[in-house]
């Protein structure tokens, strides 16, 4: 057998209890396998000959037992919203931490961020909590809070070292992932932010199936302007209306760039195709707006400051602003209660 | 195995998406290719291939022969201008749609993995670039225990890690260097992407993402750090129209004048044609630069076998 080069558990304590429903293979999953959750695991055609056929076989069938925990977990969130690209770097967690904050501004709002992103957790740094530790109590995993109202939580406050890499193949992820829902207090939460990694595959699927039945309110999509990343986008578009997510609305991150000697505008990431605005009206969904790209923004970013406590006047803010109150439109909430002008 | 006949395996990794491994992949293929060296670029980032739009062949079909795939050739060596071939692979010439998404688990990203690298004929290549998605994931275990197993370890040349300046990326990119370093695979070093943006109007170089960020998680790793790379907009206006870069007068890149005389580009072979896109690269403010990078990677492929 091919030696493994997973991580032997670098994280004990996440994954103390195994997922009840998967069950203890005994050689690597095959090429063609259903999935050792599936239906037809250990009956399917491909499973004649596999080691793990009757593992399989005998593991138990049907939903997955801790879906109504999770439902009852979660029932006291409000609003589920998935923040989804394609695209790697054009700005899903800047984003996900802004409008957070954004959320946040209103001391009547409760806010959660869940950093689904295992591999790249970027949340921690741009919410300014990177080294902080969850607590366990009998009652489940308390998040961190990043202010009074805005409760955190990312797989990055479990590793003993900072840059600890996580080897880890798709399952293993998912559990984690269960975990963060089934596991985490969150407690009465008027809206939870999910950031996903990029892409289409481990991550994402669970994120939907697990949320499925407390229902996720939908998806904020997030591209830059240039077709390389239109390309990825429309995937994840794609992947939304398969797995029946509702697309709340576009966002065209890294619009314009405004030097800041001689103020001229470039646009760095050329939209050739007509940019996210384009991608919105042929995709069939709402445009929330576009946000330029401030070197501030990404400052703020890096030291865990708000964005909108340090610049409130500058471009990128006041578009961010406008993006949260499209948002809330979309939600068919008031944009005025949600984001107090002034 | 398909791979016999390659000598030197290059990874581009990057623990953070969209700092440009793509972008890195394809200017260090295009870079390599006009030094000579017969070049292959795999794509196994298969739920978001880039790699076929940056080299302008979306519509490229691949062709299956007995017993495997053909990769697609961007160009074919020119032996007079001292040109190397240029082969590609990637899942998006398998779609078909390329709006399609592609929602796979991890087992069936292995296995395409596996196929990726042992059932395409890539001829006598000196180099092969394996651009991968971001993380430290499904793909990337895939490809560390398949080359490690399989290639010989004089193939595998190592890695070359792209970050862009950033903490929030470093951050990311950070624990791809202990990847690499847990799975044993050697570091060829960093390089700094988006690492300034010169101004077309004012000349005046603004840091949008910091600067200066890859080159001290380079010193912290010790491994090599090599070299910063800024934004050029006219990069990617080549690759998304397939114009040729053009400079305004007085545009120098380390000293060295490149702004493009007024009668040097006439608009007739101004397509998205892929056989020229190595040529029209040569104009472009970062071809200097990958050049001295990829003369790095030579040096460093050669000392390693």
């Amino acid at each position: 057998m091919a030696p493994s080069l997973e991580a032997p558990e670098p994280v004990e304590d996440v994954l103390a209890n195994p997922l009840k429903q998967k069950p203890q293979l005994v050689a690597p999953e095959p090429e063609h396998c259903p999935g050792p959750e599936s239906q037809q695991a250990g009956t399917a055609d491909s499973c004649a000959g596999c080691p793990n056929q009757a593992i399989c076989a005998s593991a138990p069938k049907g939903p997955d037992p801790d879906l109504p925990l999770i439902t009852a977990r979660l029932a006291g969130v409000k609003h589920k919203i998935l923040v989804l690209s394609g695209k790697g770097g054009v700005g899903k967690s800047t984003l996900t931490s802004q409008l957070a904050q954004a959320l946040a501004t209103n001391p009547d709002t409760t806010v959660g961020v869940m950093d689904t992103d295992i591999c790249g957790p970027s949340i921690p740094k741009m919410l300014g909590v990177e080294a902080e530790t969850i607590h366990v109590s009998s009652s489940g995993w308390s998040p961190v809070w990043a202010a009074d109202n805005l409760a955190v939580m990312s797989i990055q406050f479990m590793l003993p070292n900072r840059d600890d890499a996580i080897i880890w193949r798709g399952p293993k992820k998912n559990g984690l992932i269960k975990q963060f829902l089934k596991d985490v207090e969150w407690g009465e939460l008027d809206f939870l932010l999910v950031d996903t990694p990029p892409g289409t595959s481990d991550e994402h699927l669970s994120v939907n199936t697990f949320l499925k039945e407390s229902r996720i309110e939908g998806a904020v999509v997030v591209t830059t302007p240039q077709e390389v990343s239109l390309l990825d986008v429309r995937k994840e578009i794609d992947f939304c209306r398969k797995a029946g997510i509702r697309i709340l609305g576009l966002v065209e991150n890294m619009s314009l760039f405004v030097c800041p000697k001689c103020t001229h505008a470039t646009e760095i990431f050329q939209a050739t195709t007509g940019g996210g605005r384009a991608l919105a009206d042929e995709m069939g969904i709402p445009f929330l707006g576009a946000v330029p790209l401030d070197p501030r923004l990404g400052m703020a970013c890096d030291f865990g400051e708000s964005f909108f406590d340090s610049f409130p006047d500058s471009p990128a803010c006041v578009a961010l602003k406008g993006v949260v109150r499209g948002l809330a439109g979309q939600m068919g909430l008031d944009p005025d209660e949600v984001v107090p002008v002034g | 195995m398909s791979l016999s006949k390659v000598k030197h395996i290059v990874l581009v990794l990057s623990g953070k998406g969209g700092v440009g491994k793509s972008s890195v992949t394809t200017q260090l293929a295009l870079s390599l290719s006009l030094a000579g060296h017969s070049v292959g670029v795999l794509d196994v980032d298969l739920t978001g291939p880039s790699i076929p739009r940056m080299f302008g062949i979306e519509e490229a079909k691949v062709t299956q022969a007995p017993g495997g795939w053909l990769p697609i050739t961007v160009h074919e060596a020119d032996a007079s201008a001292g040109i190397g071939s240029l082969r590609v692979m990637s899942l998006g010439f398998l779609l078909p749609r390329r709006g399609d998404a592609v929602v796979w688990r991890g087992p069936k990203k292995t296995a395409m993995v596996r196929q990726f690298l042992s059932d395409v004929f890539w001829d006598e290549l000196d180099y092969l670039l394996i651009d991968t998605p971001p993380g430290t994931s499904d793909e990337h275990i895939s490809l560390a225990e398949t080359l490690l197993q399989k290639a010989r370890p004089d193939q595998l040349a190592g890695a070359v890690v792209v970050t862009t300046p950033q903490a929030v990326a470093t951050a990311d990119v950070r624990k791809e260097l202990n990847f690499c370093t847990k799975t044993g695979i050697r570091v060829l070093g960093v390089i700094e992407n988006m690492s300034g943006f010169v101004c077309p109007n004012c000349s005046e170089c603004t840091n949008i993402f910091m600067s200066g960020g890859g080159e001290v998680m380079a010193k912290d790793f010790n491994v090599r750090f090599l070299g910063r790379i800024p934004i050029d907009p006219q990069f990617l206006v080549l690759i998304e129209t397939g114009r040729s870069p053009r400079y305004p007068e007085g545009t120098s890149v380390n000293g060295q004048d490149i702004s493009s005389a007024a009668d040097a580009h006439t608009d007739s072979n101004e397509t998205r044609d892929s056989a020229l896109l190595v040529q029209k690269y040569k104009s472009c403010s970062l071809a200097p630069i990958f050049s001295a990078i990829s003369a790095t990677v030579v040096a460093d492929a050669a000392a390693a076998t």
